[in-house]
């Protein structure tokens, strides 16, 4: 178990050392002066200069590597255009982040792990086509198409959703009220994925001979499924629960866009458009991390779950 | 992401092709083979998820290749019903704020999705094949190294991934194919690969290796064909997946070109701000056309792997 985990952080090591040298390569390769971006077009000479000077993008790109590590090493990524420290801005983003994921993960896991299980019970009936049919029709679009969806036909009829997902300063009732609409676009998005996941391990579990013979003992339906069946089936579940984690942190991008909510897709998004470099830099790195240490919590969970994996994983 | 239903049919399907147990060399076995081709091919033209989806991607298809033959506007041309005109009205889908027509656009905005979806599947197909074959033929260091490596593109979400090398590499067109078509090896690879290990046990294998076949011939002209099913599925599923990133990065203005060129995903990021006017049509139109695209390539995607399993 031990020599596990130490092998996925030196792996995560290797990941994270590779994401630096991209993320400290783009400034000196992306097309066009990114000092002219950020200090505008109608710059004089000498504050482009100051700009550059600023960026570091007058080092040699081993001494800018050397200043990315600097950075991540004391969380230090500097300052925005707007002169705030990039660690406070991405602090709030993270923050707006967590709780739109937080809040997703509330309605989704439970809602696709019980559609996933009722369908793998019901296996070739029409409740069983039903949800993976559409499960798999809404899981195939994007989600920032499920977003505007949302906001059309949801949204601007009714009072009660909220089309700006963003409340600063209110109680968390009506904030979760203006997170309503992005939650819904995530589930649409990810319901399809896990029930099937689920339906798929619920039904190998089903079909298992120990749940033949906690059946034969006389055993209810809802304690088979909870003593017997539900450990053993949901474990696909979870491995893919914490990849989709990390995605659900960083990959949101466009459905943060179509919100106007500003979590840590959306300060990644403005800070490309806007060459704000350090501030790449920092939401990058954070989400990077935040990736892996999902899936390496995902990994150890399942192992708690599963005494078999412990060992298969060791070496895999 | 979604390879977990691994076509596990060896158990539950005796009559399946890709399992070659026995080796593939007498005649009988081949007409045998044959049949079973035949057999799959009539249930997949007759299932109904594979016609409804062909129908819709076929129509898109038409679109993106002979655009003027489905209008008479052209993707930037005034129309005399004016600007912000309601749909089913003078117009089929009513026009925009420029007095564009939003039905015009729809077929105009066909063509760019569906030149660079289909080619960055094409070269994510073919490294990811490749590489899935190799490395699950031959494994030890070539391996472990491709293993690692292909592990580090997947280490934040592929949206973001693209974004990063986009900007890095500029958003032209033969950048944005790479790039989606790179993001896309890493699957493909596990899948081919894990495909490619199972059969590498199998007798047809040592026997040829036995005959003192070189690597390269045994990957190429043994193992290859018999994956080539799975190639199938893989080839469609990620043509999904990349409908879907090129809407994406579109919609995020990360696709280069003009933002008034006709394309889904850029229409639906100019216009969705006008959805709290009550001006739904200039956004919701589009995101349903990239819906509708996605959905089709599934419906042929899901139909083939049953087909394939039947």
């Amino acid at each position: 178990m031990l020599r596990f985990i130490i092998r996925r952080l030196l792996l995560a090591l290797v990941t994270l050392a590779i994401l630096l040298l991209i993320i400290t390569a783009i400034p000196n390769l992306a097309p066009g002066d990114p000092a002219r971006k950020i200090a505008g077009g109608t710059a004089s000479p000498e504050r482009l200069e100051q700009v550059r000077e600023d960026l570091g993008l007058n080092d040699s790109v081993l001494t800018q590597l050397g200043d990315t590590v600097t950075a991540v090493a004391t969380l230090d990524f500097g300052t925005t255009a707007s002169g705030l420290p990039v660690t406070d801005v991405l602090r709030t983003s993270l923050w707006n982040s967590f709780k739109l994921v937080l809040l997703s993960l509330i309605v989704i896991v439970p809602l696709s792990i019980l559609g996933g299980m009722a369908a793998a019970y019901k296996k070739d009936t029409w409740i069983d086509r039903t949800i993976v049919n559409v499960g798999l029709a809404f899981a195939a679009i994007p989600d920032f198409v499920a977003g505007v969806f949302l906001l059309a036909f949801l949204g601007v009829p009714f009072e009660f959703f909220k089309v700006q997902a963003n409340a600063p300063g209110e109680g968390p009732l009506t904030q979760v009220q203006h997170l309503l609409l992005p939650v819904l676009a995530v589930l649409m998005v990810y319901f399809g994925y896990l029930a099937r996941i689920t339906r798929a391990g619920t039904i190998n579990a089903l079909d298992a001979d120990y749940t033949r013979t906690a059946f034969m003992r006389g055993l209810s339906t809802g304690a088979v499924f909870r003593s017997h069946v539900a450990r053993n089936a949901l474990q696909p579940t979870v491995a893919v629960l914490g990849t989709q984690l990390g995605y659900l942190f960083g990959g949101m991008v466009a459905l943060e866009t179509v919100f106007t909510y500003p979590g840590v897709g959306k300060l990644i998004i403005d800070a490309v458009n806007g060459a704000e470099y350090p501030l790449l830099r920092g939401g990058v790195l954070a989400v990077a991390v935040i990736y892996m240490l999902a899936t390496l919590t995902a990994d150890l969970v399942i192992a708690y779950m599963n005494p078999r994996a412990r060992t298969s994983l060791g070496d895999s | 992401m979604s390879d977990t239903e691994k076509p596990s049919s060896a158990e539950t399907t005796p009559a399946s092709p890709d399992q070659s147990a026995e080796a593939p060399v007498s005649t009988a076995g081949k007409a045998e083979r044959g049949q079973i081709r035949r057999e799959q091919r009539k249930v997949l033209l007759t299932s109904p998820a594979f016609i409804i989806g062909s129908l819709i991607v076929g129509f898109w298809l038409l679109a993106a290749a002979f655009p003027t033959l489905l209008t008479t506007f052209g993707p930037k041309e005034f129309v005399p019903a004016g600007a912000r005109s309601e749909p089913f009205d003078e117009t089929w889908l009513g026009t925009d704020a420029s007095g564009w027509d939003v039905y015009t656009r729809l077929i105009f905005g066909a063509r760019p999705v569906l030149i660079v979806a289909p080619l960055a599947t094409a070269c994510a197909i073919v490294v990811g094949t490749f590489l899935g074959l190799i490395m699950g033929y031959y494994r030890g260091w070539v391996d472990e190294v491709l293993s690692r490596i292909l592990e580090a593109l997947l280490s934040i979400p592929v949206i973001l991934m693209a974004i990063l090398v986009v900007v890095t590499f500029g958003n032209s067109r033969p950048v944005i194919i790479a790039t989606i078509g790179l993001l896309f090896v890493p699957a493909i690879t596990r899948t081919i690969r894990s495909a490619a290990i199972a059969e590498a046990d199998l007798d047809y294998v040592t026997s040829a290796k036995m005959r003192g076949e070189s690597g390269l011939f045994i990957v190429a002209r043994e193992i290859l064909p018999n994956v080539v099913p799975l190639v199938v599925v893989e080839l469609t599923v990620r043509l999904g997946y990349a409908i879907f990133t090129y809407a994406t990065l579109a919609f995020l203005g990360q696709t280069g070109g003009n933002a008034t060129d006709a394309d889904w995903g850029l229409d639906v990021s100019q216009n969705f701000n006008q959805i709290v006017n009550d001006r739904w049509w200039p956004s919701i139109f589009p995101a349903a056309a990239i819906a509708t695209l996605v959905i089709g390539v599934n419906l042929i995607a899901d139909s083939i792997d049953k087909a394939l399993k039947s």
